[in-house]
């Protein structure tokens, strides 16, 4: 054995040359469970499967960087086609791929050019897949410029995750993610390993909000070649196309609107309505810089593999990066959110499965961990109970004497939302909590749960 | 965590689907935050709301506002709401369903609130956006327009502006655009 690896590597130096120096040897910087060795390298070829979410500046650096670091199978997915505006930063792409669908050629190109490799392509909304799919991923590789989509793909990946009965994560159940993004000059990395470090749920707040305009100003008193353009996107178009939808995506629409901010700019003499600016403006683009997604990139592929296979601590957990004034790095470790709706494990709550909606809801009253008084139930999208508004309440009253067991499709177990009032220091606050609700003596909860408690 | 990678991997193969537990999908932190909003509101008898498809969707509602005072009273407007998914972090988008003369509403239904644009933060609920809106009814403001004729008549002769909103609001001509009546 020893002897056909060594016959290998002198056949073929270079190809792991650099990969060998991290899993070949060992360490200090090394996680507890790191083995060095040609095994490992064997491994993360044949187990690891990495899906990029997002074929765009970031996607086809994510992807390329993963292919050279030693991941063998990859995945990606992207709803978008290539438009000619793309092939500035977007490198995988040419001239006469404008059209072609990003995730497709994105995945034949780093084929072609890096042997071994298997990429599937998947041209589709990231709401298309079924939840499984996802599941089906060792680590999830963000490249994406939108907080919906991220947000999206964090709920999916925190859905995965299960706590055992002493609220600590099963590892095994664990989908790590490593997030990417850039804004011109500046960008950020960021490992997230649900229930163990936060979640993009638990710092939102990250993100600051989009600048909006007050309507009565594009209207009136616009100042700015970005006002004149809101005014055609945000007014003038529901004025002519009663009815019709704008589609940020359909390059008439876009040409519409761009018509109409340099009749307007020129109406109140604003100079600096370009296409490519109202594009930026309506679909809230900042411009993007090649060798900022480089860099974001880089260290995304690198925190990838020390996810894979320990062969370094992973960085804890969010880099930020900025270009735009000299050079500054930093890395800051952000802390869970120990409520997160999306993360966090819940309230544990066992319940005999005769219980009423009504009768839970008094035991929510009485549980010393909660003192949750008027409150309103939701179960995976199903308002079981709502205090208000009258029209709601009267809709889900009904419900309130059946089997609360019943309501949630006879599960044995499964995540409830509650929210309402609660006292705190005296005083009386709302608030909303996720319940872990285990239904006694039901089929299937006498799993590891119990074992681990035991 | 390659060893684990390994382990269900080989899971998988032997597994085939056994489908056992599959989990759905959770509702977003914003579905969650506006089931709390809206169990919570607190409305004023002049406002009212439905939701058009059913008790399950709470992203997609409307509010009928009826002002019991000043230039509107009498009157029945229809507020449509969209809830994003990252909501409260966005605002909710807000249309007038119903054609007013306002000064601050426009002909397409837009609404010149700054909660819901400039000034939204996630702080803010649905039920301070309803009672913003319901403000719009009883102190229209001239001095942000989105309706240009209704703001100046209202800034320059309010007792032109009443008869205006009287006429618009029985089903009527004010100039050359007609009202459908909402009374
Ligand atoms: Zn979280």
């Amino acid at each position: 054995m020893a002897d056909t690896s060594v016959h290998l590597q002198q056949q073929q130096p270079s190809r792991s040359r650099d990969l060998d120096k991290l899993l070949l040897r060992p360490g200090n910087l090394v996680g507890p469970r790191f083995e060095p060795g040609t095994e490992l390298r064997d491994d993360l070829q044949a187990f690891a499967k990495v899906l990029v979410v997002g074929a765009g500046g970031l996607g086809c650096e994510l992807l390329k960087d993963l292919a050279l670091t030693g991941f063998c199978n990859l995945e990606v997915i992207d709803m978008d086609r290539i438009e000619v505006t793309n092939l500035n930063r977007q490198f995988l792409f040419r001239l006469e791929d404008v059209g072609k669908p990003k995730a497709e050629v994105a995945a034949k190109r780093v084929m072609e050019r890096i042997s071994g490799v298997d990429i599937v392509p998947h041209f589709c909304r990231i709401e298309d897949k079924d939840i499984e799919f996802y599941n089906d991923f060792s680590i999830i590789a963000l490249g994406l410029d939108s907080i919906e989509a991220r947000s999206y793909i964090n709920n999916v990946a925190c859905s995965f995750l299960e706590y055992d009965s002493d609220d600590n994560p099963r590892e095994e159940t664990i989908k790590p993610m490593v997030d990417g993004g850039t804004e011109g000059f500046k960008g950020h990395a960021r490992v997230i390993m649900p229930g163990i470090t936060p979640c993009f749920e638990c710092t939102i707040w990250l993100f600051p909000p989009q600048v909006k305009f007050p309507l009565c100003t594009l209207a009136e008193t616009p100042r700015t070649a970005a006002h004149c353009i809101e005014y055609a996107h945000l007014i003038k178009w529901d004025e002519v196309h009663r009815g019709v939808p704008f589609d940020p995506d359909n390059p008439n629409n876009m040409k519409w609107v761009y018509d109409e901010a340099v009749k307007r700019a020129e109406l109140f003499g604003i100079p600096g309505v370009t296409y490519s600016f109202t594009q930026g403006v309506v679909k809230n683009i900042i411009p993007a810089i090649a060798s900022t997604n480089a860099i974001i990139s880089a260290a995304c592929a690198l925190e990838t593999l020390k996810i894979a296979t320990e062969c370094s601590k992973t960085l804890s957990n969010y880099l930020t990066y900025n270009g735009s004034e000299g050079l500054h790095t930093k890395v800051t470790e952000f802390e869970r959110d120990r409520d997160c709706l999306v993360c966090g494990p819940g309230i544990r709550i066992e319940l005999d499965p005769s219980i009423t909606l009504q009768k839970f809801m008094d035991l929510l009253e009485e549980h010393p961990k909660l003192q949750l008084s008027k409150a309103s139930v939701t179960h995976r999208g199903k308002n079981l109970y709502m205090q208000a508004p009258p029209v709601l309440e009267e809709m889900t009253r009904s419900n309130l004497t059946l089997s609360l067991f019943n309501l949630m499709g006879k599960l044995p177990k499964d995540i409830v939302h509650v929210n309402g009032m609660t006292s705190k220091n005296d005083q009386k606050t709302s608030c909303l909590r996720k319940l872990h609700v285990v239904f006694k003596g039901v089929d299937g909860v006498a799993d590891m749960d119990t074992a681990g408690g035991a | 965590m390659i060893k684990l990678f390994k382990v269900k991997e080989k899971q998988r193969e032997l597994a085939e689907n056994t489908s056992n537990g599959v989990p759905v999908k959770k509702q977003s932190a914003g579905e969650l935050r506006l089931h709390k909003d809206i169990s919570e509101l607190n409305l004023p008898k002049s406002c009212t709301m439905q939701f058009p498809n059913g008790k399950d969707d709470l992203m997609n509602f409307e509010v009928l506002i009826r002002p019991d005072d000043g230039y509107y009273l009498g009157g029945t407007f229809l507020f449509s709401f969209h809830v994003s998914p990252i909501y409260p972090h966005e605002a909710p988008k807000v249309k007038c369903k119903t054609k007013v003369y306002h000064p601050n509403i426009d002909l397409e239904g837009n609404v010149c609130l700054n909660i819901l644009r400039e000034d939204w933060k996630p702080v803010l609920n649905i039920n301070t956006v309803i009672y913003g809106l319901y403000h719009l009814f009883t102190e229209p403001n001239y001095e942000d327009p989105l309706n240009h004729d209704a703001a100046a008549v209202l800034r320059d002769n309010p007792k032109i502006f009443e008869s205006n909103v009287r006429r618009a609001m029985s089903g009527g001509y004010v100039g050359q655009t007609f009202f459908p009546r909402c009374m």
